[in-house]
């Protein structure tokens, strides 16, 4: 934790104004080992709304700008799994459980800095998955929210408007979830690859 | 759709709107639901608004989004990371080369790879020449939009086939360029494509003049347009709305100035701001870029460096960025275009999201819709500039 | 004065009408399928085969590697590699594809395979002047459909075709380079292995 203090103070430093600012919030730093090095605060989910509010309005960052908001879903293969590596590592806490995630990207038109990135965890990947909406913050998340509800299934609370965006109404699964099976509904062309081909021609001695 | 009181359900078409409502208008007007698009010509696209109306007076609209979804997210997490570049060129099908230098930019954040100097002047020449001829095809489809059928557009067809031209010749096509690589281009710009790029980048202003003469002072544009669709700068920000659209409402935030990515810090060249925010302030703000872009080309025109057009660390097959995640965004002709990708150290990202500035800049299309007439809705959204490939996804 | 702007557009619009009469810059459209624009030389749609030579079937310069398959995006390709071997442009014995089709229904043109290809095998095509009469089979181009001569590969993109040449003719010299050197290196070891022999011959023959 020393080192890493060491490496991350400024990302380490919002964290610690968050904490200071909110009651109990509870702000602990993501680590991304990658070249980039875009490190992250990861919120409590119940205090997410609040903290957003301070970094928005209050904060000396002043993040007014809410540039992207993406959904990612860990389920328990991805983060039990050794080789490859773990993208996403936090300092200090337990090991990362199965569950959905949003991660914002903020930035600051008046101060031009960022990215600034937050993340939401939600507590597992099959009942309990909402998320405090942060659209009543920042409209931008108007539509990505519904997006992320559309396809990893996130359900945020809060949100005015919480339909599905991409998918049609009658649409029941969420199909960019990593375990999202593709219905075999569709009538395939007899293409050369091999597992095409043969779907289509099993499907053509079924019809015929 | 909730259907309105002793009306049919579905969608009517838009002459019979007038002729039921002069027959309804016995004392002041009638509310009447309609769907306008997805064929709708002016949608730009596969697009589809669930307008509510007051007489002529917009009262709510809705956007309806995904019929020309396809996942692509998902296709991406199943293809290799270079696998992705062509796919990306059919986001935003008008401007596949912001959309690779974007993707490019993003995979060289998350690996750590540095670009020659030589490829960061060719992807800024490329990129700008792509501003162009958006940019004025926008504009072409805008004074379509509002009437002008057939002649500003076809003049703005003529230049951008120009430009095209040369995407062809660099690239070897004119739409789907699929021409940038993770540290550097796929091919060398030759000395004689240089050539023919500044004689086309010299020509242009003359265009851009003959253009605004022949539609900028135009009354009837002027009247359509102005005052039309006025957004604020403080719901602009809020509402994560992005490129020219914000800079119209006044904000000065252009990444290539803010974030100064590539070389674009070495450039002179200004951000043109509006102050109204309305219509002809989105018109003239893609003009006047265009005039700064043509600088910006001159510049690089004249000051491209000999050296290596890629990274030759780079590698083609078997690339495998270290585990991580990475966000990088470029200002893109049509506002922020990000890529935000993870990778869990194999050949495949194990997320990979695009931020979609026509998406995103729809959020506020409703807020300047209400209170305007039907006739005005298409245009805000034609100035809008949006591209139904990059929406839907 | 109102209508000024008008009549000013309108001079614009009579200026390119007249223009058009006597400029060329101002007449870009010609009457397609009588007259052609040339194409440009990067220009690219689909791929094909080259092959060294008069005969297809033995200057085929594919030795079915599957780099093509694996790393093309959409999935187009389809190669089944053959059991015979034959010799190639070095004369050492390749494999064989016994069936590589592409589906040009599937394929984007996006030049990847060109790119990844190691035998200077697999080049792109411009001709877009395409067209078939059903769906599948005639969009599903087959390895003699796609076999092509370098003559006219040289004939459509002179510059690479050049440079391509100039790769194999590099790989010819450093491969009969490499031979060389092989070559002596065995009659050296040759020459030693038979004056130790006869040095030990000599020697056993002085101990008896």
């Amino acid at each position: 934790m020393e080192n890493e203090k060491a490496i991350l103070p400024e990302v380490q430093q919002i964290a610690d104004a968050i904490n200071a600012a909110v009651k109990n919030a509870g702000v602990t730093v993501s680590i991304n080992p990658s070249p980039a090095e875009q490190h992250s605060l990861l919120l409590f989910p119940t205090k997410a709304r609040e903290c957003a509010q301070w970094l928005k309005a209050e904060s000396p960052w002043q993040l007014d700008y809410l540039s992207n908001v993406s959904g990612n879903d860990w389920p328990e293969d991805a983060i039990t799994k050794q080789t490859p590596k773990q993208p996403v590592k936090d300092a200090g806490e337990e090991p990362m459980h199965p569950c959905l995630e949003a991660v914002y990207h903020l930035y600051s038109i008046r101060q031009s800095l960022g990215p600034i990135i937050i993340r939401m965890r939600t507590e597992n990947r099959s009942d309990k998955v909402e998320l405090p909406s942060l659209t009543p913050i920042w409209r931008s998340a108007e539509l990505q929210e519904r997006e992320i509800f559309d396809l990893y299934g996130i359900h945020f609370e809060g949100h005015p408007d919480l339909r599905r965006l991409l998918m049609w109404d009658e649409f029941e699964d969420h199909p960019m979830r990593r375990d999202y099976v593709e219905p075999d509904d569709y009538d395939y062309e007899p293409t050369p690859h091999g597992d095409v081909l043969k779907k289509s021609l099993t499907q053509q001695e079924g019809t015929v | 759709m909730t259907p309105s009181p002793g009306r049919p359900t579905e969608a009517m078409p838009q002459f019979e709107m007038h002729a039921t409502g002069v027959e309804g208008a016995t004392e002041g007007t009638e509310r009447m639901e309609v769907s306008m698009g997805p064929h709708h010509p002016s949608t730009h696209g596969v697009f589809r608004m669930d307008v509510e109306l007051e007489g002529e007076t917009i009262t709510k609209l809705k956007p309806v989004f995904g019929y020309l979804h396809r996942n692509h997210e998902k296709i991406a997490e199943s293809t290799s990371y270079l696998g992705s570049m062509p796919y990306t060129d059919r986001l935003d099908y008008f401007n596949s080369m912001t959309n690779n230098w974007a993707y490019a930019l993003s995979v060289e954040k998350l690996a750590g790879i540095e670009v020659p100097e030589r490829a960061e002047y060719i992807r800024v020449i490329t990129a700008e020449l792509t501003r162009l001829q958006n940019h004025v095809s926008l504009i072409g489809f805008l004074v379509q939009d509002m009437g002008a059928l057939g002649t500003p557009l076809m003049y703005a067809f003529r230049e951008r086939e120009r430009i095209l031209d040369l995407f062809e010749s660099l690239s070897g096509a004119r739409m789907m360029c699929n021409y940038m690589r993770f540290g550097g281009c796929r091919c060398d710009v030759s000395a004689d494509w240089i050539k023919q790029a500044q004689s086309v980048v010299e020509a242009f202003p003359q265009f851009l003049d003959e253009f605004e003469a022949l539609i900028s002072e135009n009354e009837v544009l002027m009247a359509r347009s102005q005052h039309v669709g006025i957004l604020k700068p403080e719901l602009a920000i809020d509402a994560g709305v992005a490129g020219p659209v914000l800079r119209a409402t006044g904000v000065n935030y252009d990444l290539r100035k803010v974030d100064g990515y590539g070389i674009y810090d070495r450039f002179q060249f200004r951000v043109p701001l509006g102050d109204h925010g309305d219509v002809y302030d989105r018109y003239m703000i893609r003009v006047l870029e265009m005039r700064e872009s043509v600088k910006i080309l001159q510049q690089a025109l004249a000051e491209i460096p000999n050296g290596d057009y890629v990274n030759p660390k780079a590698k083609l097959r078997g690339f495998r960025p270290p585990p991580g995640e990475a966000y990088g965004r470029i200002e893109a002709p049509k506002g922020e275009l990000g890529f935000y990708l993870i990778s869990d150290g194999s050949p495949k990202p194990y997320r990979y999201r695009v931020r979609p500035p026509s998406l995103i800049n729809l959020t506020i299309l409703e807020d300047m819709c209400l209170g305007q007439t039907i006739a005005d809705a298409v245009i805000i959204l034609g100035s809008i500039d949006i591209v139904l490939g990059e929406v839907d996804r | 004065m109102i209508g000024k702007g008008i009549l000013k557009g309108m001079v614009e619009t009579a200026r390119n009408l007249t223009g058009s009469f006597h400029d060329p810059d101002r007449l870009t459209t010609v009457e397609y399928p009588e007259q052609k624009i040339p194409a440009k030389e990067n220009a690219r749609n689909f791929p094909f085969l080259i092959y060294d030579g008069d005969d297809w079937e033995t200057g085929l310069r594919c030795v079915s590697c599957q780099i093509c398959e694996k790393e093309c995006p959409p999935q187009c390709i389809y190669i089944e590699k053959d059991k015979e071997k034959k010799p190639d442009f070095l004369g050492k014995m390749q494999m064989q594809p016994k069936i590589f089709d592409i589906d040009v229904s599937v394929c984007m043109g996006c030049q990847i395979c060109v790119e990844v290809c190691p035998f200077e095998s697999i080049r792109m095509d411009n001709d877009f002047e395409y067209a078939g009469s059903d769906r599948f089979k005639s969009l599903l181009l087959t390895k003699d459909q796609l076999a092509k001569s370098n003559k006219y590969y040289h004939s459509i993109h002179p510059t690479e075709a050049q440079e391509t040449d100039e790769i194999r003719v590099q790989k010819r010299e450093d491969h009969l380079a490499k031979e060389k050197a092989k070559a002596e290196k065995l009659a050296k070891a040759k020459k030693e292995a038979a004056s130790k022999a006869a040095l030990s011959k000599a020697e056993t023959a002085k101990e008896e």
